[in-house]
């Protein structure tokens, strides 16, 4: 007999090893994440996966399951705080939806849609970021950056490059890459990388290919990032 | 400045990058060094320090940009950093630090014109019991009056060498006003540990037990507890178990030395008056988890502290009470090694320690895993504060019941307070747990009527006047040890600012919520007081709070909002003073933010304000 | 529509005391109540005698493309006048605001202009809505919030193709640009938000009918758009 834990009242399964995220995206259960990607080794840093285990809040990404966890996802008030993270990290970088390539199949977008962002609430911090085109492929606009470390992942894990990576702290921490010049036209990144198609931002694009697909027929703008994520609309 | 095919800096950096090897958990002691050598670490360095340690240069970078002591800029021959603390501003800090930047014509956080000298604000440097202070090239410097800084102006303008310095201006003194078990008793080095051979590995874990120590950096973890999930670990790898040393995985002891928390510092006089007795808890660790190999992290702004402990160690290997066949126990071999910070508060938080003992970015991990069986290279390893490492020498010397018999139930033994503030003397008090912060406050002549203190430093409580009969002990109200006091009249909304200025300066940027949420919280306490805020902005930090509270990866995040919310609760007229009437105020000053275009097109029209 | 999370202590701010009443239950939804059919199609019900609804609307920095997508609302736009009158729009060219049951304001604050504009529609509107991506976010004009003002300037007065001898104009007349655009919910308390670049029609035409009938105004994800 499997182990098992409950998400809202609702009985998943889980095998040793496994996450709370791994056990809910297995049983197509929704919890909001930026920073996870299954591909990928958890990360737990932009917090929108926290749940309430047990009474306790915990991020979902890397909390191990184990037997007979009580699991709280989608409630009123884990939303109401989730929504406050993405427009944390709506104004805390330049995110410009009406200007950007990636809209409408951006992740951080998407959630905001799934949460029911009307506004970014907070005051703006409109930074000033470096945007970096010398790289003939791929562009990377800092502006949009969230700091989730995917790029920085999929470069090191899968692409065995370790182009990317953070430097600063707090506020001012800040993705580099691995050139003297600090540009990424001067590293060894190629188009078909991983660590490229992962950014779940406009912070890392192909070039070419902006509006190959135009506004108004992308991903999110007719599925929510719940049902694309979890494979159609399981409950 | 530099760049990595410049002979100079081959020349500076050879020596050091020999001295370490190629060792990448030794970046972080190797860029301390460059930026010593070089006064920054320029990106020549960064190229030189990844080819030596043949890691991605993007580390080195993210390493050397972590630290607030590491600069990509130059900051100068001569780098002063005023400790920032509330209780070093209440001494009249910003004032001193502008006088010193008037007399050697920089302006604050800006390297001087001929790129000389640079002055700036750093977090808490652990002298406030002696404030002023500031460090300058990373030595500190105390009692700061005009007097002083006349003679550093000085000495900076005649370019004297740091090291000829007058030695007063340096000097740092325990003031140690009240004793007890760890203070006052002599302590013989090796006692603790012939105690500990004599009675038996076992034996002594149980003695701890029964000691019901709780760890002394706050969070008050039982010791025992945490020594015997560490022995009792197996050190796993994804893929299959680790076995290093004869079929054992190989153990750490660490000792937590990054004493960052603002308002203390009595960490800093255990290290240096009582160096062997925390050295001997760190054995007597050592021996009942079975490790050989311990860390002391010694926080940056302690550096100076660094070639007395060294000495201390030695004379202590000399002695046989270090290094192999401890006291001619065949089977005992433990040796330590000290590690030094580089200005990251977040370093104190045991996983982002461990991190950094790796050469890292202080990060805290996602745990679990805990330390305790995987921390340092994956290894079972034990984290605590220097002094529950020199209570664990006491009981391992005097035995658990010993022990149990001081304190209170759940707080048993003594806890060293570090008091500072509105008070006639501050210093050090030890006191048995359970005394109340009136007796305190009695004895370390609390001037005229104390109003507030701050226990535990800002991640801690801010209790009012009318809580002053309340007991230091984990059961009311826990504390690492520090205790600012704050008299009648103080504007507790200062300290709310200014705790809150540290917090937004020393959040790693990890998470989210600590990572914005420190700086949303910091902005809101400026726009208080700037005179705009209103009673929206009120609700808006208790929200946020919340959100610190609930959401944060650690424990900065998750405290960072305390005295601001706690100085709302406790002393709401103190943000209510500061407020407009109206329900809104905008988010900026929009007559300043007009600004920059006036000056550009030469207008000072009715239209060019607002 | 009004976010959970308020900017101020109330959680459905209205700055007139008298119109704090909880959605549902508002001045103008009194009259106009119409409490079935949420369906699509739907109309909002005649006035009848009652007095109508009084709307401003205004852009500032803006496209007025979210007035275009207003008047896209089409045919349904006969059904709205039925209910509501406008006060100054860019339709009736009234130059002031008066006292308006609901205020609608696209774009963001970018000079000295907009915000006395913006304090003028927060005085008179019981009810503020801000509509679009400029008014929320600070949109396309914020891209020059990374941009020097004084390099802003000189391109656009000096260095600008077929300008001679260009210099900076001095006049009064001439709104005084503020270092960066900001959304308006930084300058006064906005009630709602109706994102989009713009938003639909639809959205609109949902949007204000779940206002006009005394609803929360909730929008099917498709309407919800920031771009």
């Amino acid at each position: 007999m499997s182990k098992t834990i409950t998400i809202d009242g609702l009985t998943v399964p889980f095998r040793d090893g496994q996450t709370i995220m791994d056990a809910a995206l297995a049983s197509g259960v929704y919890i909001p994440h930026l920073c996870h990607n299954p591909e990928f080794k958890p990360h737990g840093s932009c917090k929108l996966c926290t749940v309430n285990v047990n009474g306790r809040n915990a991020a979902s990404c890397t909390m191990p399951a184990t037997e007979g966890l009580q699991v709280l996802n989608d409630t009123a008030e884990l939303n109401d705080e989730r929504r406050a993270l993405v427009q944390m990290l709506f104004v805390e970088g330049n995110h410009l939806c009406p200007s950007c390539e990636k809209s409408g199949n951006c992740q951080l977008q998407a959630v905001a849609y799934y949460l029911e962002m009307m506004s970014p609430h907070y005051n703006h911090f409109y930074p000033t970021r470096e945007v970096d085109a010398s790289h003939p492929g791929i562009l990377l606009d800092r502006n949009r950056c969230i700091y989730c470390e995917l790029c920085v992942r999929a470069s090191r894990d899968a692409d065995g490059k370790n182009v990317f990576g953070l430097t600063g702290r707090g506020m001012a921490t800040t993705l580099i890459v691995n050139s003297a010049s600090g540009r990424l036209g001067d590293t060894t990144l190629a188009v078909t990388d991983k660590a490229v198609q992962v950014c779940p931002t406009g912070a890392l694009m192909k070039k070419g290919l902006a509006y190959t697909v135009p506004i108004g027929r992308r991903i999110f703008d007719h599925h929510s990032i719940k049902d694309v994520q979890t494979g159609g609309g399981h409950e | 400045m530099y760049r990595s095919d410049s002979p100079g800096l081959s020349r500076l950096l050879t020596p050091i990058l020999q001295r370490h090897g190629r060792d990448a958990t030794r970046l972080l002691q190797i860029l301390r060094e460059v930026q010593d050598a070089c006064h920054s670490v320029p990106a020549g360095a960064i190229d030189l320090v990844a080819a030596h340690l043949d890691v991605p240069r993007v580390n080195v970078e993210g390493v050397a940009g972590f630290y607030s002591f590491l600069s990509a800029h130059p900051a100068g021959e001569y780098r002063l950093l005023f400790s920032g603390n509330i209780t070093d501003q209440m001494l009249g800090k910003d004032e001193l630090m502008q006088y010193l930047c008037n007399k050697l014509w920089v302006e604050p956080g800006r390297l001087s014109e001929d790129g000389l000298v640079s002055v700036d604000s750093t977090s808490c440097t652990g002298m406030c019991d002696q404030g002023p202070a500031a460090l300058v090239n990373g030595w500190p410097l105390t009692n700061l009056d005009h007097n002083r800084l006349d003679l550093i102006a000085e000495l900076i303008r005649s370019r004297k060498p740091v090291a000829d310095w007058p030695p007063m201006l340096f000097e740092v003194a325990d003031n140690v006003h009240r004793g007890d078990v760890l203070l006052g008793q002599p302590f013989e080095p090796g006692a603790a540990i012939r105690a500990t051979l004599a009675r038996g590995a076992k034996e002594t874990l149980a003695e701890m037990d029964k000691s019901n120590l709780r760890g002394r950096g706050g969070a008050g973890f039982k010791t025992a507890s945490k020594w015997a999930f560490c022995h009792a670990a197996i050190a796993e790898e994804e893929g299959g178990v680790i076995c290093d040393v004869g079929g054992q995985p190989e153990r750490f002891i660490v000792c937590n030395a990054d004493e960052g928390e603002p308002g203390t510092f009595k960490d800093r006089v255990l290290l240096n008056s009582h160096a062997d007795l925390v050295f001997e808890g760190m054995t007597v660790g050592a021996r009942v988890v079975g490790a050989s190999k311990g860390f002391l992290y010694l926080r940056g702004e302690y550096r100076y502290l660094l070639q007395q402990l060294e000495a201390v160690l030695k004379r202590r290997r000399e002695a046989g009470l270090l290094g192999g066949n401890i006291l001619g126990q065949t089977d005992f071999s433990f040796d330590i090694e000290i590690h030094l910070g580089a200005g990251a508060y977040i370093c104190g938080e045991e996983s982002a320690l461990i991190e950094s003992l790796e050469g890292k970015r202080g990060r805290p991990r996602n745990r679990p895993p805990f330390p305790v069986t995987r921390g340092y290279k994956g290894r079972p390893t034990v984290v605590d504060n220097v002094e529950t490492f020199a209570c664990a020498a006491r009981i391992a010397e005097n035995g658990g019941a010993w022990f149990a018999s001081i304190g209170t139930a759940q707080s048993t033994g003594t806890k060293l307070l570090s008091v500072s503030g509105d008070v006639a003397r501050p210093g050090i008090y030890e006191y048995p747990f359970g005394v109340t912060v009136r007796q305190i406050l009695d004895d370390c002549g609390a001037q005229g009527r104390s109003y507030a203190v701050q226990v535990s430093g800002p991640s801690g409580t801010t209790i009012s006047w009318k809580e002053f009969e309340r007991k230091i002990a984990f059961e009311d109200l826990p504390t690492a040890g520090a205790l600012m006091v704050f008299r009648h009249r103080r504007d507790l909304f200062q300290a709310a600012r200014n705790f809150a200025d540290f917090f937004a300066h020393e959040s790693c940027g990890f998470c989210t919520p600590c990572r914005v949420g420190t700086q949303l919280q910091k902005k809101i306490l400026e726009k208080i007081q700037s005179g705009h805020g209103t009673a929206s902005d009120l609700e808006e930090l208790k929200r946020l709070g919340h959100i610190l509270k609930t959401m944060s990866h650690c424990g900065l995040g998750s405290s960072a909002a305390n005295p601001v919310l706690d100085i709302l609760e406790k002393f709401p007229d103190m943000y209510e003073s500061k407020l407009k009437a109206f329900a809104f105020e905008p988010a900026f000053d929009l007559d300043g933010a007009l600004e920059t275009a006036r000056k550009i097109t030469g207008r000072d029209d009715e239209w060019a304000h607002l | 529509m009004s976010e959970r999370s308020g900017r101020g202590p109330h959680p459905i701010p209205l700055p007139h005391p008298q119109g704090a009443s909880p959605p549902g239950s508002r001045c103008f939804a009194a009259t106009t109540a119409r409490q079935a059919g949420e369906g699509e199609g739907e109309a909002v019900s005649p006035a009848g005698d009652a007095k109508k609804i009084r709307i401003a609307t205004c852009s500032l920095a803006g496209c007025f493309g979210c007035h275009m997508s207003l008047l896209d609302i089409d045919e349904r736009l006969f059904g709205l006048l039925e209910l509501v009158e406008f006060d100054r729009t860019p339709l009736t060219d009234i130059k002031h605001c008066g006292p308006c049951d609901i205020g609608i304001v696209e774009g963001g604050v970018c000079n000295a202009e907009n915000v006395h504009v913006l304090k003028e529609f927060r005085k008179n509107c019981k009810v503020l809505v801000a509509i679009g991506a400029c008014a929320i976010t600070g949109g396309i004009p914020a891209l020059r919030n990374n941009l020097d003002l004084w390099d802003c300037f000189q391109e656009v007065y000096c260095y600008e193709g077929g300008l001679e001898c260009g210099q900076i104009p001095d006049d009064p007349e001439l709104p005084l640009p503020f270092d960066k655009v900001h959304p308006i919910y930084e300058v006064v308390k906005v009630d709602y938000f109706l994102p989009g670049c713009p938003p639909p029609a639809d959205a609109i035409w949902k949007f204000l009918t779940d206002l006009l009938n005394g609803r929360e105004p909730k929008l099917d994800y498709e309407m919800l758009h920031f771009d």
